[in-house]
């Protein structure tokens, strides 16, 4: 059990996908101009992230490792991570229309975020169990969503400040980003 | 609007040139320029997949029904990075460990799927062949311009054929933030800013 706490805060905020491990850069900056839109985001890759975690785990350990398929990984993975988004996709627009609603246009999306499919392929590198795999993939879930958010925070600041014009919108955002980095940095060794 | 072929194969070069102009595919960018090799090393992986799903999405682009358009080409893409992938494995073990899990992420990097909808799927062999090899030596040249930035840095060297260069001589103290995730950032940012200095006229 401690050992999986441990995993858990290393995942959040040591390795953080986003700011330690740059995973999901596109989406970090595509999505992060409103507060809104971060939630949905945030919202959805926990969503996905979790469900895609444990299922390339089941697909590579009891279809890919038992026949010898391990050079399919590419292939498998993006096919299940594509799939899968669609099959979600589908589901919530006839049963919870409300969340659909909520989650909008970032589950397609979430198809080419690599953090989704970084994540997975961290899972089988690391040689997690199931357990294991299941708390990475919660964990660098939330991480994601709390980076996500606190710098969708900052960039609706920056708005309101006057910015050089070289300097304006993605160029600004990605000095902000190395900022926020930083003070991410300062959790390394706090395990 | 018809571009000349060789304008075809230029704009990847400056005109389009990513990551700058098409902020696309920042994930490899930010995480393999801590060294120019693995800058290098990324980039003409990035082309070779480029190049080849640009080719076969185009000549495929008349057989692919619209509605499965996008599975169809991460099918292309997932193949030829898995190619990538092993002949990597086989003959470039070392630059392999170093890439990592980007390696096989290059299946998600938006640039290469972005150019098969934006580009080869309305385009004929060539001219994707064109803009595929354009857009990968453009994404090459902005990673090793990224990654020398940092390395010179961050290190004071610059590594080429794994023998380091000393650049600025035994006294210099080096910046190791740049070479961590932040200085990735801050020196992205940083090189977006000159870009849209010089670009303005």
């Amino acid at each position: 059990m401690g050992d999986l706490i441990v995993l858990a805060i290393s995942c959040i905020l040591i390795n953080n996908i986003l700011l330690a491990q740059y995973l999901g850069n596109c989406p970090f900056l595509g999505t992060s101009k409103k507060m809104e839109t971060a939630v949905g985001m945030a919202m959805a890759v926990v969503f996905v992230l979790v469900m895609a975690g444990v299922i390339t785990w089941i697909t590579n350990t009891y279809f890919l490792q038992k026949l010898g398929l391990e050079y399919l990984r590419t292939v498998a993975f993006i096919l299940v991570i594509a799939s899968l988004v669609q099959f979600v996709e589908m589901f919530l627009k006839k049963s919870i229309p409300a969340l659909y609603a909520g989650l909008g246009i970032f589950l397609p999306l979430i198809t080419t975020n690599c953090a989704v499919m970084g994540v997975c392929l961290i899972n089988i590198n690391e040689e997690y169990n199931f357990l294991q795999a299941l708390v990475a993939s919660f964990s660098y879930a939330v991480g994601f969503g709390l980076a996500l958010i606190l710098f969708a925070g900052v960039r609706e600041r920056i708005l309101l400040a006057r910015v050089p014009r070289p300097l304006q919108d993605t160029s600004i955002a990605l000095v902000t980003a190395g900022i926020l980095s930083l003070t991410f940095f300062a959790f390394k060794g706090m395990v | 609007m018809a571009r000349s072929i060789v304008q075809e194969f230029t704009k990847g070069l400056w005109a389009e040139i990513p990551p700058f102009r098409l902020v696309l595919g920042l994930c490899p960018v930010l995480a393999v320029t801590k060294s120019v090799e693995n800058g290098i090393g990324m980039g003409v992986a990035t082309t070779f997949v480029l190049v080849c799903s640009n080719v076969l999405v185009s000549s495929l682009r008349k057989v692919i029904p619209a509605k499965v358009r996008i599975a169809c080409y991460i099918v292309i893409i997932a193949t030829f990075v898995t190619v990538v992938e092993l002949v990597m494995q086989a003959f470039a073990y070392p630059l392999f460990l170093k890439l990592g899990i980007f390696i096989p992420l290059i299946v998600v990097n938006c640039i290469v799927l972005g150019r098969s909808e934006a580009f080869a799927s309305k385009n004929g062999i060539f001219r994707s062949l064109l803009d595929g090899l354009g857009i990968g030596i453009g994404f090459t040249l902005s990673l090793s311009a990224l990654a020398a930035v940092r390395e010179l840095l961050g290190t004071g060297d610059l590594t080429i054929w794994e023998t380091p260069i000393q650049i600025f001589g035994p006294t210099f103290q080096p910046f190791s933030f740049m070479v961590e995730a932040p200085g990735a950032f801050v020196a992205l940012g940083l090189m977006l800013c000159l870009m849209n200095l010089v670009g303005k006229k």
